[in-house]
């Protein structure tokens, strides 16, 4: 029995041990160069396989990256203390590159969009309510509020509001532009963290049902238009910002009733407060 | 012929995909595209061509002297996986886009049943050393066979209008029961 048993032990140890220095063996002849700047570049990445620089994870970035394929600042989540990274393993010039933060460009939470008389019964995702009969508002371009912008971070940085709409915690987005992609009525766009002024509108209805199924709505009077001097462009009935020929103080801020166009923090509302007081 | 009639066996009759079920993985995970397909089919009868020949000599000039018929399964699996390992570097060194493309089922061929299912296949039939080796590349022409011919149809199918709930895996599974179905008219054609 004993023999058995160390015949068996034995014969294992054998095999294993023969394996074992073929396979290394084999792993001296048979090993693939790979460019150690693959593996640097990896490491300085934020390593989420978000896949939103476009490819299909961190690694396959870095090997696009030093193939040439892929620019140094194609990582929109590292910003720019990686891009400068990448670019110190490349040797070349980062350049400057700028973060760009997800803007959810719709005010109609269930306060100011009128909803439908009938109700939307049905899975609580975006995806398929604009499937099924377009969610409960009546407007047909707002934000639906199933939240699969918030299911699509892979950073928790997107949070519903009490009153229905997504909101972004800028310390925590990353600029992935994952929820960019998951709305289906492109309401959410990526811009530029300095940018400020947005019209918070998709709305494209004419100006009569614009004011019909929303009190924030766009509702292509086209004054900001006209005031603006080309920042401003009247698009199939919306207000839609060119933001290489704008210039802030010609925005007639005031003259807009739903202050569907405005700044991000909302501060043209004092604004106008102040102008008010000033009057009086 | 008898040699032939081992190797056809193995191959259609008893095709280790269609009429055993063994190695289902693979056949519905890299059956996409052809290309991938047939290599997937080559890497594997080159693996199963191998292990045949290893777990031949393994089995009856160390275990059967020995005694030691009970360490068949542990020592199957460590040849098995020692040769899937030297085939990824193999691939990694001579085909980059084809190890990519193989990704993760490559280093699962490691658990492909159907090929410890050759090895201990071929302990019950006691098979001699050549019968063997024939009935490993069968094998494995048998598995090349039924993944090509399965990436065929399903490329065919991508242009198809399949119903909303079949798209994707149901409609694969359903494929894969009507080639099963068609390879058992086969069965007891030759009992080797």
């Amino acid at each position: 029995m004993e023999d058995v048993l160390l015949i068996a032990i034995a014969t294992m140890g054998g095999l294993g041990f023969i394996f074992a220095g073929g396979l290394a063996i084999a792993d001296k002849k048979l090993r693939v160069y790979e460019d150690p700047k693959i593996a640097q570049i990896n490491e300085a990445l934020p390593g989420a396989n978000c896949g939103g620089c476009g490819y299909a994870g961190c690694y396959d970035f870095a090997v696009n990256v030093v193939g040439g394929k892929a620019s140094v600042t194609g990582c929109p989540v590292g910003g720019e203390d990686c891009a400068q990274d990448i670019a110190n393993i490349m040797g070349v010039d980062a350049g400057s590159s700028v973060k760009l933060l997800p803007r959810i460009l719709c005010k109609g939470g269930h306060q100011e969009a009128v909803e439908k008389m009938v109700e939307y019964y049905g899975p609580l995702s975006c995806s398929a309510m604009t499937i099924v009969s377009g969610g409960d508002k009546q407007c047909y371009y707002g934000c639906l509020g199933g939240g699969d912008c918030v299911e699509a971070c892979p950073f928790n940085a997107m949070v519903m509001n009490d009153n229905g709409l997504p909101e972004v915690i800028e310390e925590l987005c990353t600029g992935c532009g994952n929820c960019e992609k998951a709305c289906p009525r492109n309401v959410i766009e990526m811009h530029p963290a300095d940018r400020q002024i947005f019209v918070f509108c998709k709305n494209h209805d004419d100006p009569k049902k614009a004011k019909d199924v929303c009190t924030v709505s766009c509702m292509g009077c086209g004054i900001c238009a006209r005031k603006s001097d080309g920042g401003v462009e009247m698009v199939d009935n919306l207000a839609v910002i060119n933001y290489d020929h704008l210039d802030t103080d010609k925005i007639p801020f005031d003259k807009c009733k739903t202050h569907a166009i405005g700044f991000l923090d909302g501060r043209e509302k004092k604004l106008l407060e102040i102008k008010e007081e000033q009057k009086n | 012929m008898e040699l032939l009639l081992i190797f056809l066996s193995a191959a259609i009759v008893n095709n280790f995909v269609l009429a055993y079920f063994l190695g289902i993985c693979p056949f519905i995970g890299v059956s996409g595209k052809i290309t991938s397909a047939f290599s997937m089919g080559l890497a594997t009868t080159f693996v199963m061509t191998i292990t045949a020949i290893v777990t031949w000599l393994i089995y009856h000039l160390l275990l059967v002297p020995y005694h030691l018929e009970f360490l068949q399964y542990v020592s199957f699996i460590l040849v098995i996986a020692s040769l899937v390992q030297f085939v990824e570097m193999f691939i990694k060194k001579v085909s980059q886009p084809l190890y990519r493309a193989l990704g993760i089922f490559l280093p699962l061929i490691t658990t492909n049943c159907a090929i410890l299912g050759l090895a201990l296949f071929m302990v019950l039939k006691d098979y001699s050393f050549v019968q063997g080796v024939v009935y490993g590349v069968g094998a494995g022409a048998g598995f090349t066979l039924a993944i090509t011919i399965m990436a065929g149809i399903r490329e065919e199918l991508d242009l198809a209008d399949v119903p909303k709930p079949f798209q994707g895996a149901p409609i694969t599974l359903i494929v894969a029961g009507l080639l099963a179905l068609a390879f058992m008219g086969f069965s007891g054609l030759i009992s080797v």
